[in-house]
């Protein structure tokens, strides 16, 4: 196996005296979709967000591509090729759609900005329709889809996508979850961190499933979809 | 009560107003754009203003340095100035906590008045040009020159500065950060950095205003103060972090001041400014361009 594209070793942080995640261990190999669920409130938003630096580590070791960038500034890691697109997809709304994916490419691949902005207009040909609209009166699929987009604007190596189908339609949600599948046709490296279990594992290679600030279970994603452990705790079988 | 003025007397008072307006306005857009960025309300504006006139008096008893070509130096020196007070002292001395920052910068002012009370005590001071008291001469009006200019130069840098917000990667990172904080260094935009940028840039707006109040104004530990006071009027009126608005607000309340000084009393000038500052509280609290909360 080759080296880890992203490997993390006992990772531990929290706000103030509460401690969320505990002891967190996982890697995501090049090319592949590793999963990682959990429901509400187990940490899966405070492992983003102290993976791409804007919250801190109080223990344990990120390494991305052979560099430690455990508790380094955000713009570093994004400018190593990790793009975290979080939850609530964060754009801006006061700005158009042309502008949010051109501060895509803020920090890294700003060369090739021109080039990328026809990629992503080609993966998703409504953004192209509403380039002078502001981002704010986009409806909630189209803002998730310009978030996506705003994070390929940066060429990553590794996409994290935070709950990509929240709040979206069944039909929608269905069209995310092909939408990873895509991207990741091209080889890139995507970490799905999401509520929707078995949507999930038809996608993802392998899974880690969060209980508590800790892995409660990890594996082959089929064999995870089969598991009677995961069947019982989350499909309520 | 109210005499009626012949409309040459009436049309001079507005033009006049338009000229002090825009100098409001400049005043106005580093407060509103500080306050669009960072969501505080800079209360050492005032004092930075004062600051910045005495500099544009001593390089002009140092040098000889005409106060419109240090418009350049200055600028530059006030941008540094304030991008190093935000970075280096009200961010690390508020620990990002808005209260705090608030009474920092409230602090700051203090230090700043008292500084310069100390250095300069609390003489009234003024520059003596040739051309501080030419007259340009519209046929139909009669316009003081340094006015005129300070006037022609304050709309420059609001078309600049909305040039750089809306064309530059810097101004759409101003932007993005003013709306949102967690999305901009998602995409790699140093939050605190542009935090800085934007003090910078506030300062640097203060500094030019200095250059252009000074040819026809004078100095002293206070002065900056009843500047800003306008400019916390203009930023209600035209809404709060809006440019557009400091620059249309600025403008209105120029003329406001003026036709109010001709109508009332030179004494009575701002009570229109604060009948303004009331209604639109009152009627329309998010300001003419403002975006609802």
């Amino acid at each position: 196996m080759a080296e880890a594209l992203l490997a993390i070793d006992g990772l531990t942080a929290g706000y103030g005296q509460t401690e969320i995640l505990r002891g967190i261990s996982m890697t995501v190999e090049p090319g592949e979709i590793v999963a990682v669920l959990g429901s509400n409130g187990v940490g899966k938003t405070t492992l983003n967000k102290v993976i791409s630096g804007v919250c801190g580590a109080t223990a344990g070791r990120i390494v991305f591509a052979g560099q430690d960038i455990t508790n380094m500034a955000p713009e570093r890691i994004v400018a190593a090729g990790l793009i975290h697109v979080p939850e609530g997809r964060k754009i801006f709304p006061n700005m158009t759609v042309r502008e949010n994916l051109e501060l895509g490419s803020y920090r890294r691949a700003k060369a090739s900005r021109a080039t990328n902005l026809e990629k992503v207009f080609e993966t998703f040909p409504r953004l192209m329709e509403r380039t002078r609209q502001a981002a704010g009166t986009l409806s909630g699929g189209e803002q998730q889809m310009l978030a996506i987009g705003r994070g390929l604007m940066a060429e990553p190596r590794l996409l994290i996508l935070d709950e990509p189908s929240l709040g979206l339609s069944p039909l929608l949600v269905e069209e995310m979850f092909g939408l990873v599948r895509r991207i990741n046709a091209d080889g890139l490296a995507v970490m799905l961190v999401e509520q929707n279990v078995v949507q999930s594992l038809e996608v993802a290679s392998r899974a880690f499933i969060l209980e508590n600030g800790v892995f409660a279970l990890q594996g082959n994603a089929t064999d995870l979809a089969a598991s009677d452990d995961l069947r019982r705790a989350y499909l309520g079988m | 009560m109210l005499r009626s003025y012949p409309p040459q007397i009436v049309l001079e008072a507005v033009l006049n107003g338009l000229l002090t307006g825009a100098v409001y306005a400049l005043v106005a857009l580093g407060l509103t754009l500080v306050y669009g960025v960072l969501h505080i309300i800079n209360f050492a504006h005032g004092a930075m203003l004062t600051l910045a006139m005495f500099a544009v008096l001593m390089v002009h008893l140092g040098f000889g340095l005409d106060p419109y070509l240090a418009i350049a130096p200055l600028a530059a020196l006030f941008f540094l100035f304030g991008y190093g007070l935000q970075r280096f002292v009200i961010s690390p001395a508020s620990r990002n906590d808005d209260g705090a920052i608030l009474l920092v910068t409230l602090g700051l002012s203090i230090v700043i008045e008292n500084a310069l009370l100390a250095v300069f005590r609390s003489d009234t001071r003024s520059l003596t040009l040739d051309y501080s008291f030419s007259i340009v001469d519209l046929g139909f009006a009669l316009l003081s020159l340094p006015r005129v200019i300070g006037f022609g130069v304050a709309i420059l840098v609001a078309g600049a500065l909305w040039a750089i917000l809306a064309l530059t990667d810097t101004g759409k990172a101003i932007r993005a950060v003013a709306k949102e904080k967690l999305g901009a260094a998602l995409v790699g935009i140093d939050v605190n950095h542009v935090y800085a940028v934007t003090f910078g840039l506030g300062a640097a707006t203060i500094a030019i205003a200095a250059c252009l109040l000074m040819p026809s104004f004078y100095v002293n530990p206070r002065a900056g103060n009843a500047f800003v006071l306008v400019a916390f009027t203009v930023v209600v009126l035209g809404g709060m972090g809006s440019i557009p608005g400091a620059l249309v607000g600025g403008l209105i309340i120029g003329v406001v001041e003026s036709l109010c000084g001709l109508y009332l009393g030179d004494s009575l000038g701002q009570i229109g400014i604060f009948l303004i500052f009331i209604l639109v509280l009152l009627l329309r609290p998010t300001g003419l361009f403002g975006a609802r909360a």
